[in-house]
């Protein structure tokens, strides 16, 4: 008659639930920020991106892209009760998402040789700075949830915790995957 | 008929138990709780503490406005270098109404009020043993209690608190040296603010967790009672706008501390020109009415939530029309996002886009009456038991009138720009966002003290606190309007400086004894508040006769709520004087096989079989039906 059943405190389904919330508060947050982006950039001719985004910003791109692959494999090892295979593809994510970190890195700093800075009279280009900045510290809790789902492949504990650990933290990971899609390609049509 | 098989032994929650109980200290029980009940009390006590600070700080620059050129020496020894000569500071007047508003808004009656009585009442009224996460619950409590140190540890800085106006607009907020309240003040005023939507996230997505998943069995979400539905379009509405907020607010910290332009161009200071070029101060008020806006709403719409509940309890009625007040809920949900330029009609924007956020400003007034309306046709004829909570109810209801007409002639864009930023304004959201919160705030206190505490608060000192309190703020608030008709400016320091304003000086002394008495009036409460808590008549197990599943909870407020098995709902909350029933209340675990006496055939949603088993009853009982036979 009703589909609810008795609610108990170790479910795991509302925790995760909680995740996907925070996710949507995520997205309003970068869907904020380049509301703020368009508003600006309104404002006339010499307020509009004029500058060619780093390339090393592709790289960094298909980098990312590929870390998804990796963290969907880890997961399918994980469903299939394979932790060998869960542990080598959490790694080989979690080298990915510090590669990615670098070569953002690498941007700024191909940015700051040719003399646009952050602190900058265009603040177009002071919001590419803070989206890619904000969108770092996202990969950097995805790390983190990484390096969780890594000590429970590892710790004595239950497979049901273990697997999902593994389920929200590739959540999550592909969802800073594809945020930074979305701003990479917000970026470009907005050039 | 309806009867559900109640299988499911409360074997896992049993054990749940025996690890909760035994290592109970004191620090886990009062400090670092995770019992949702506990949260509830913390953030309601903390939530006191504060409105009383800032009902303070009120009164403090009320009497700047009223007497602007008397010296008060006492001010000087309680405030030091704020008040040379006993006279208040000009900067600190500014700052006193900057965190004066603060405080209200996001301290009082966001933390105060959603913190309290949803984390309260969502697993009570719902029937869990607690939120979906209660750690994330915990720490949602200590960022919010971190942001209120913050923010009041800017009264012992050198520069004083920030200045800027609760809505701390660049470039004053933008430029640490614009003045004294733009200085350090202002950079914790931004990092408790993060801090603050950081704890309302958390709480908020709890709630919405809580509330889509773990709701007992036959709670569908067409039974829960309109302070549930109030709860989670609240904290959607919070879960939506906020992070629009922290992102303008980062940015601001970046143009403050990094040299940034995202809000500033062309400023002079003292003859010299800043380096900021090419920002935009209006971006900044998009971003932050965008929330601000929502924000009002996620302010009132709680309030609304708890006085519908309590005006259907006390008007032993149903609610009226339950499903328009859920779908008015929604509409305002909704259209709040999309009204946020009415704040901004002076800024400059394009015509054609003010006439656009003035109709859809307009039409947030339709479900806003639709609610009114329902509440007055929840009294008509109603029992009306008028108990602390009801009337601090009929009183929201009175401030949601008064100051919503007004918000009609804001909201056309022609008239706002006589009235924008005079007491007009002021009047108009502190009738009906301050005035009506807070009161839907203290029926709530009213109402579900014994549920927190186990005991009753003492009515008299409570119709006291009522009467004084209703008519304090209406005296405060509704000659505001007649001076920003005026064109009175708000925020302004001393009205004696400007020939126009000065015939409003007699004005502001009435305006500032009223605001004494008002906050006189607190005392009342809270002494019988805190009196309560330790001397209060001790209460039953449902003390109102209300039909909502916190009350089938006993009085000693468990660990997990119920002793034995969550109880099952059969029903929606508001059978109140169901004809037919020998009591005037039907609590929600009463199956209909116990009321056949007063079942109603859409009682049984479609359920045929259902449906047969009471026609026979009916046949067999027919005489009872005749309306000659009832007693
Ligand atoms: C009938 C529906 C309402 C309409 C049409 C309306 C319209 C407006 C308008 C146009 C303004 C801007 C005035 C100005 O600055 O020039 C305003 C200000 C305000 N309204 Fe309303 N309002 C309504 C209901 C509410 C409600 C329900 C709340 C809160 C619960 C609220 C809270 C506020 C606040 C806080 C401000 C002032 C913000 C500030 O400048 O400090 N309003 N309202
Ligand atoms: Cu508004």
């Amino acid at each position: 008659m009703t589909i609810n059943q008795e609610p108990d405190r170790y479910s795991l389904q509302p925790k995760k639930f909680v995740l996907w919330l925070f996710i949507v508060s995520s997205i309003i947050f970068f869907a904020g920020l380049t509301s703020g982006f368009i508003v600006y950039s309104g404002g006339g001719a010499r307020k509009a991106l004029n500058v060619d985004l780093p390339k090393v910003f592709i790289y960094s791109t298909i980098v990312i892209i590929l870390s998804s692959v990796t963290m969907h494999l880890a997961y399918l090892g994980t469903k299939r009760l394979k932790f060998a295979q869960q542990k080598l593809w959490l790694w080989v994510s979690l080298l990915l998402g510090i590669v990615f970190i670098a070569l953002q890195v690498y941007g700024w700093a191909v940015w700051t040789n040719l003399g646009i800075f952050f602190i900058n009279s265009n603040a177009t280009i002071s919001f590419v700075y803070a989206f890619t900045f904000f969108h770092i510290l996202h990969i950097v809790a995805g790390l983190i949830m990484i390096i969780t789902a890594l000590k429970s492949s590892y710790g004595p504990v239950p497979t049901v915790t273990n697997s999902f650990r593994m389920d929200i933290t590739s959540i999550f990971w592909h969802f800073v995957d594809i945020v930074w899609i979305y701003l990479y390609v917000f970026l470009l049509l907005n050039r | 008929m309806s009867s559900i098989a109640i299988n499911n032994p409360s074997a896992i929650h049993h054990d749940d138990h025996g690890h909760a109980h035994h290592h109970e200290t004191f620090l886990t029980k009062y400090v670092f709780s995770q019992d949702h009940k506990m949260i509830a009390k913390q953030f309601l006590i903390t939530g006191i503490i504060m409105g009383v600070i800032a009902m303070l700080l009120s009164v403090l620059f009320r009497i700047q406005l009223a007497y602007p050129d008397h010296s008060f020496p006492l001010l000087e020894v309680l405030l030091g270098r704020f008040a040379p000569e006993g006279r208040l500071d000009p900067n600190f007047y500014l700052s006193l109404v900057t965190i004066h508003g603060t405080i209200m808004v996001f301290f009082v009656l966001t933390a105060g009020l959603s913190g309290t009585f949803s984390n309260l009442l969502i697993p009570l009224q719902l029937g869990a043993r607690d939120m979906a996460s209660p750690f994330m619950n915990m720490l949602s409590y200590w960022l919010f209690l971190v942001a209120c140190v913050l923010i009041l540890s800017t009264f012992f800085i050198e520069s004083g608190p920030a200045g800027g106006g609760w809505t701390v607009y660049p470039p004053l907020s933008a430029i640490p040296k614009a003045m004294p309240g733009s200085g350090l003040g202002m950079t914790i005023w931004l990092i408790a603010m993060i801090l603050f939507v950081a704890s309302s996230l958390m709480g908020g997505i709890n709630y919405v967790s809580t509330i889509l998943n773990m709701r007992t069995k036959g709670m569908d979400l067409w039974k829960m009672p309109l302070t549930i539905w109030a709860f989670l379009l609240t904290a959607v509405t919070g879960i939506l706008s906020f992070p629009v907020l922290v992102a303008g607010v980062v940015l601001l910290i970046f143009d403050r501390s990094f040299g940034t332009s995202f809000y500033l161009s062309d400023i002079v200071i003292g003859g010299q020109a800043l380096a900021h070029e090419g920002g935009s101060p209006i971006l900044w008020q998009h971003l932050f009415w965008f929330l601000g806006h929502p924000e009002v709403y996620i302010v009132i719409m709680p309030a609304m939530g708890i006085i519908s509940e309590v005006m259907a309890v006390n008007s032993r009625k149903p609610i009226f029309g339950y499903h328009a007040m859920v779908y008015s809920l929604i509409a305002i949900t909704v259209l709040s996002f999309i009204v946020w330029g009415h704040h901004m009609f002076v800024t400059g924007m394009n015509p054609f886009l003010g006439g656009v956020f003035m109709i859809t400003t307009l039409i947030i007034a339709v479900p806003s009456a639709v609610k009114t309306f329902n509440w007055l046709a929840t009294l008509w004829r109603g029992n009306i038991r008028f108990t602390p909570a009801m009337l601090f109810s009929i009183g929201m209801v009175s401030f949601f009138i008064s100051g919503g007409l007004t918000g009609i002639w804001l909201g056309n864009a022609s008239l706002d720009i006589n009235l924008h930023d005079t007491y007009f304004v002021v009047a108009h959201f502190h009738l009906v966002m301050g005035s009506a919160a807070i009161f839907g705030m203290l029926a709530g206190i009213y109402h579900w003290f014994p549920k927190m505490f186990g005991r009753v608060m003492n009515p008299r000192l409570g119709y006291l606190h009522f009467w004084l309190t209703f008519v304090a703020a209406y005296f405060v608030f509704f000659p505001m309007h007649f001076m920003g008709l005026d064109g009175v400016p708000r925020r302004y320091y001393a009205f004696t400086e400007f020939e126009f304003m000065e015939k409003w000086m007699s004005v502001n002394v009435f305006v500032t004894w009223s605001a004494i008495l008002g906050a006189v009036a607190q005392i009342a409460f809270l002494i019988n508040f805190f009196g309560s808590i330790f001397f209060g008549k001790k209460s039953t197990e449902n003390p109102w006769e209300a039909n909502t599943l916190e009350w089938t909870t006993p009085v000693e407020r468990l660990h997990g709520n119920w002793p034995g098995e969550i109880p099952t709902v059969y029903r929606w909350a508001y059978d109140y004087s169901k004809p037919g029933h020998p009591t005037d209340f039907i609590m929600q675990t009463v199956p209909h096989s116990e009321t056949m006496s007063s079942n109603l055939p859409h009682d049984f949603d479609g359920n045929e079989v259902a449906e047969k088993i009471q026609e026979e009853w009916n046949l067999a009982h027919n005489a009872s039906k005749n309306p000659e036979q009832v007693k």
